[in-house]
């Protein structure tokens, strides 16, 4: 029987191993799966090349594991925020390397190398400092620049709800980057609120079907949260 | 005429009457967003946010914060009738594939030929940071600049040729300043519409650029 579901978080992150390339879902806090993150930190699993969207805020999530000196690097589009100071300060004292990419150009080379895609031509960046280096093409009059698939060893999502298939349901904008992470990692684990009972889920519902994803971890739900209160 | 240079409020008052019925509008982060508050009632606008939503409402009151809804600056919104979800490369599948009709920005500069730079003064020890810039910017079908012409210091951010990192190359369309609005092209910059005491002869004194008077044509 197929059963994607692990019971705890040390479980789903098994064979996660030093120096590996990890996705990590989400857009700011909405979407990261921080049970995963915080797992990550417990284990103590070092010489990171993380990819999300941002290099965290605060103490928790992302700046938590940069904090803890286990990220080498970070391929992001967006690092600079309000309350990214543990980046910020990583950054400056030359603890950790950035690689910089426009926000839709990581996406596309996300979905690019889940979906068997050797390359790109993007009009984004044409010009700019971004495509320094790079080759580029005018097609049909217009200028592009040539993208590469951005792969990865592990792919941490978080969902609301899985079934035992691994198929993933999520909530409002905290899908973001976890359909395409799932894709484009050689094990793809999600945290997500509940595990329901296979066939419960309306097929035409799922948006990450079970093939793409690997391990499953419930987590419990966040609507206990009094933020949630009122969303329950 | 009036006197007075617009406030920033004016400003996106006055993008908010450019855009036309049943748009596909992406709004920038800071002044751009607040172009939603003046969109006329009844004119029905969809407003995309590229962490992946159409059909995205006002900022949520306190009881209507939902942690798995916010707009591109992590600010929990809400959603309107019709609304849709979608991933990142879809959302950003959006801009680069000429499916937004409008999208609003903030710029440091804007050159002649409506080249953006927005995303870095390039000055040292300062995190850089993209984000979805340089995707609006070449994907929108129309890319409205929204800034103040001026510096503090009084130097004009309409300028000949950037100084600062490119955002994207040619792809401005119109600039609502405080003082005008301008339309930069391959032939240089149009003025077509006058605020406050400005001429288009002392705008050309004070960008020192070749500026074109299209202001006849809208008044």
């Amino acid at each position: 029987m197929i059963d994607k579901q692990v019971r705890d978080v040390p479980a789903a992150l098994g064979g996660v191993e030093h120096g590996a390339t990890v996705m990590i879902g989400g857009f700011g806090e909405t979407g990261l799966p921080e049970a995963l993150i915080d797992g990550l930190i417990d284990r103590g699993i070092g010489g990171l090349t993380i990819v999300n969207n941002n290099a965290g805020t605060g103490s928790t999530g992302i700046a938590a594991l940069l904090k803890a000196g286990l990220v080498t690097k970070v391929i992001c589009s967006f690092p600079r925020q309000v309350g990214s100071t543990v980046f910020d300060d990583l950054y400056r004292a030359g603890e950790v390397e950035l690689e910089l990419v426009p926000q839709g150009t990581l996406a596309e080379r996300i979905r690019a190398a889940g979906a068997g895609i050797g390359g790109f031509f993007t009009p984004t960046g044409f010009g700019t400092e971004v495509a320094a280096g790079k080759e580029t093409r005018e097609i049909g009059g217009r200028n592009y620049v040539l993208e590469y698939p951005l792969f990865a060893d592990v792919a941490l999502i978080s969902a609301f709800r899985a079934d035992r298939f691994g198929n993933l349901v999520y909530r409002k904008t905290a899908r973001n980057f976890g359909p395409i992470m799932a894709t484009a990692a050689s094990t793809t684990i999600a945290q997500v609120d509940e595990v329901v009972d296979a066939g419960s889920i309306d097929p035409e519902t799922i948006i990450t079907p079970g093939i793409f994803v690997d391990r499953v971890v419930a987590i419990g739900s966040r609507f206990e949260n009094e933020m949630w209160a009122h969303v329950r | 005429m009036c006197a007075d240079r617009l406030t920033r409020a004016q400003i996106a008052e006055r993008v908010a009457r450019a855009i036309p019925e049943g748009s596909y509008v992406n709004l920038g982060i800071g002044l751009p967003t607040r172009v939603a508050d003046y969109l006329p009632k009844g004119r029905e606008v969809i407003l995309h946010t590229e962490n992946g939503m159409l059909g995205m409402g006002p900022a949520a009151r306190s009881d209507e914060v939902d942690p798995d809804l916010v707009n591109a600056g992590k600010v929990p919104v809400t959603e309107t009738p019709g609304a849709s979800y979608f991933h990142h490369a879809d959302s950003f599948g959006m801009m680069r594939g000429g499916h937004l009709d409008v999208c609003v920005l903030g710029a440091f500069q804007v050159s002649a030929t409506g080249d953006l730079a927005n995303w870095s003064t390039g000055a040292p020890g300062a995190i850089p940071a993209i984000g979805g810039a340089m995707d609006l910017a070449i994907g929108a079908k129309n890319v409205y600049v929204v800034m103040d012409l001026f510096t503090r210091d009084g130097v004009s951010k309409l300028v000949e040729s950037c100084s600062y990192p490119l955002t994207g190359v040619g792809c401005v369309t119109r600039i609502y300043t405080d003082v005008a609005v301008f339309e930069p092209g391959p032939d240089g910059v149009v003025v077509v519409e006058l605020f406050g005491d400005f001429t288009v002869e002392s705008l050309r004194e004070a960008t020192g650029l070749a500026l074109a008077d299209g202001t006849g044509a809208t008044t």
